[in-house]
């Protein structure tokens, strides 16, 4: 889960990081100028989109405000500016802070390593992967020991190869102590800040970044749950299948998929593009999948605009392949028939059970993957 | 030989008396799983299908000293503290069934793992067959067949298809080893590839790949270093997915521009691994390397 640039610098506060004096704005805010003034904001102050997503300033959600006729202006525009189709909640209004350089510092789980790694530049202010390709040099890393934790020393050795010195490299590396330990106390997939901007003897996070594992977010009483139209992360298709429970990806063509197990769903989704077709989705229907989750999968894929077709292709493992028929003839016969083909793909246990079901009902099965993926393709 | 689980395999089932464990263990046994105790804390003293519970895995351990290998169905919050507990008491295998566990708890566990010497297989996996001899996990049986491959797979029912397809053509399986999908695994491509390497009975091996990570182009680079000599083929699932995108599996998911099936397949195909289009190609590309 994406936190806000407010949430992430309030945990680091909260963890000792010196970040830049702010105050919050939620929309429908009436005298905003006052409650800057009363949180001891004067103008040069930066007015901050809160979006989810990167690339913010580039997309013209962050500016400056050198008056106070300048910020209320902004304030109003910005709240009504969709930043990547999103509009903000709320904005962040910050201190503008002079500095002279910007650098780059993240931390993320290594996954071959199975370890925390710190990845830093001297370039900050652009993305790592553009970092990645126009300074690959300038990018330090160092694994950690998760039960040792980040060392003092080893952080003011990735702040000296990042090119710091003096004063600078201390303050560094209490930053990256800093959000190492939120990195480790918050189950955080990415802790980043990027720029971190340097003002003479110390740095500063200009932004920070934080996305918490979803599957720890139970851990973490303190943060809130999101809007999943907020995170600018899913379709609309793809909300409504999370409130249904299904794994659900939307892609661009137009052959409805159904698997089971996420790796069997995504070679189906090769499978067809190799024989010529597009597929329009991603939808496992998982392990062990009763009639009742199958008729949901099957229906869904039949209401989404997208599909032409559908292609389901279940490997009946702890699956039981009549079961899977049974839902499909339920989802059919609550909608009245499908006015998209089907064609389905069983093999595996209880084959033949599901196999006379379906052709009770008139549908034949393919029990040949391949030439079930012909079939569907020529239609 | 086999590698992970055989004949010797003496299991304990950690969460036995939940839904997920109790329907295994039954399927387990019927495939002649040595399954010598369960354990689910506080409910000490039960049995599930003669299979006496106990409260603790050191408890079943003491009353079973033979205990070798434990295999967790523990739900996601209370799994690190089921690992722990089959480490400190002792048992070297330990099988993680359990899907969506927070990844910070994995690194931790497996690292302690390491640290102690135990192998651990998962999580959110199938777990690990050798067919004819034990079973430890969740996949169905039928469909694997002794042999002389090893199966090495991110995925489940993936696995299942394409082992199902070699014991059609007649190509049998020394173990196969669903290793998880989950960013971090206690066993990697690496690990398993060097297991196979070592076990006598294994002439090839099989590695199912998908997106996300780099498994596979570390793996590439260990057969190009010459630390495995075993033929390989390879499937890889996902070269449809898009970047950004968890596909079903934590694990699978294409970031900062790395773990893409492209990558993977080029990575493998330039060092000799044959590279399969479909599941189906794979009997036929083991035929050829087995020939030689």
């Amino acid at each position: 889960m994406k936190l806000f640039e407010f949430e992430a610098k309030d945990i680091l506060r909260k963890y000792g990081v010196k970040v830049p004096q702010s105050v919050l704005l939620e929309k429908g805010e009436q005298k905003p100028v006052e409650k800057i003034k009363q949180a001891g904001l004067e103008p040069p102050i930066v007015v901050k989109s809160q979006v989810l997503v990167a690339g913010r300033g580039k997309a013209g959600g962050i500016k400056i405000a050198k008056t106070w006729e300048e910020a209320e202006k902004l304030i109003e525009e910005l709240f009504e500016k969709p930043i990547k189709g999103l509009k903000p909640r709320y904005l962040l209004i910050e201190e503008a802070i002079p500095h002279e350089k910007e650098l780059y510092a993240s931390i993320i789980i290594d996954r071959s390593e199975r370890k925390p790694v710190i990845l830093a530049s001297q370039y900050g202010g652009m993305d790592i992967e553009q970092i990645a390709k126009e300074e690959p040099e300038s990018i330090v890393r160092m694994y950690v020991d998760p039960f040792l934790g980040l060392k003092s020393y080893q952080a003011r050795k990735i702040g000296k190869s990042i090119g710091l010195t003096g004063k600078v490299l201390n303050s560094f590396a209490s930053f990256l102590i800093g959000l190492y330990n939120v990195f480790m106390d918050y189950d955080a997939d990415l802790a980043e800040s990027n720029p971190l901007g340097v003002t003479g003897d110390s740095v500063i996070p200009l932004d920070a970044r934080l996305i918490i594992d979803d599957n720890s977010i139970y851990k973490h009483s303190d943060i809130s749950e999101r809007n999943l139209e907020d995170t600018g992360e899913y379709t609309e298709w793809e909300i409504k299948a999370r409130e249904m429970n299904l794994a659900f990806v939307e892609l661009d063509g137009d052959v409805g998929i159904i698997g089971n197990g996420a790796g069997l769903t995504m070679t189906t989704m090769d499978l067809v593009y190799l024989y010529g077709g597009k597929p329009a989705n991603f939808l496992d229907i998982g392990g062990g999948a009763g009639k009742e989750l199958v008729k949901t999968a099957v229906k869904f894929l039949i209401d989404l605009p997208k599909t032409k077709k559908i292609f389901m292709n279940i490997f009946g493992g702890i699956t039981r392949c009549d079961e899977v028929a049974k839902g499909i003839i339920a989802a059919l016969e609550e909608l009245g028939g499908s006015s998209k083909p089907l064609v389905i793909r069983l093999s595996g246990t209880n084959e033949e059970e599901g196999r006379k079901i379906l052709q009770e009902n008139g549908i034949d099965a393919y029990t040949d993957p391949i030439e079930a993926v012909q079939k569907v393709v020529s239609l | 030989m086999a590698i992970i689980v055989d004949e010797k395999t003496r299991l304990i089932v950690q969460g036995i008396t939940g839904k997920e464990g109790r329907f295994h263990t039954k399927l387990m046994l019927d495939y002649g799983t040595k399954i010598v105790a369960g354990v689910t804390p506080g409910k000490g003293g039960m049995d599930v299908y003669g299979v006496p519970v106990y409260d603790s895995v050191e408890e079943a351990k003491k009353a079973h000293p033979e205990a070798n290998t434990s295999i967790i169905f523990v739900p996601a919050k209370f799994s690190a503290d089921a690992v722990y507990e089959a480490i400190d008491a002792g048992i070297k295998t330990i099988v993680v069934i359990t899907e969506h566990i927070p990844v910070h708890d994995a690194m931790k566990f497996v690292d302690y793992g390491r640290s102690k010497g135990v192998t651990i297989i998962g999580p959110n996996c199938p777990g690990v067959i050798t067919p004819g001899k034990a079973k430890v996990g969740i996949m169905p049986g039928h469909v694997f067949t002794p042999g002389n491959v090893g199966l090495i797979s991110r995925s489940g029912t993936l696995t299942y298809e394409i082992a199902y397809a070699m014991t059609k053509a007649g190509i049998g399986q020394t173990t196969a080893v669903g290793i998880g999908g989950d960013p971090v695994i206690g066993t990697s491509f690496i690990e398993a590839l060097l297991m196979f390497e070592n076990d006598p009975d294994t002439d090839a091996i099989v590695m199912v790949g998908e997106i996300g990570g780099d498994m596979e182009e570390r793996a590439a680079k260990m057969i190009d270093e010459g630390k495995i000599t075993k033929p390989a083929v390879a499937f890889i699932a996902g070269r449809t997915a898009p970047p950004g995108k968890r596909m079903g599996h934590a694990g699978a998911i294409i970031m900062m521009g790395t773990g893409t099936a492209e990558g993977k397949i080029k990575a493998l195909e330039s060092v000799g691994v044959k590279v399969a289009r479909t599941p189906m190609e794979i009997p036929d590309l083991l035929k050829q390397v087995l020939r030689k």
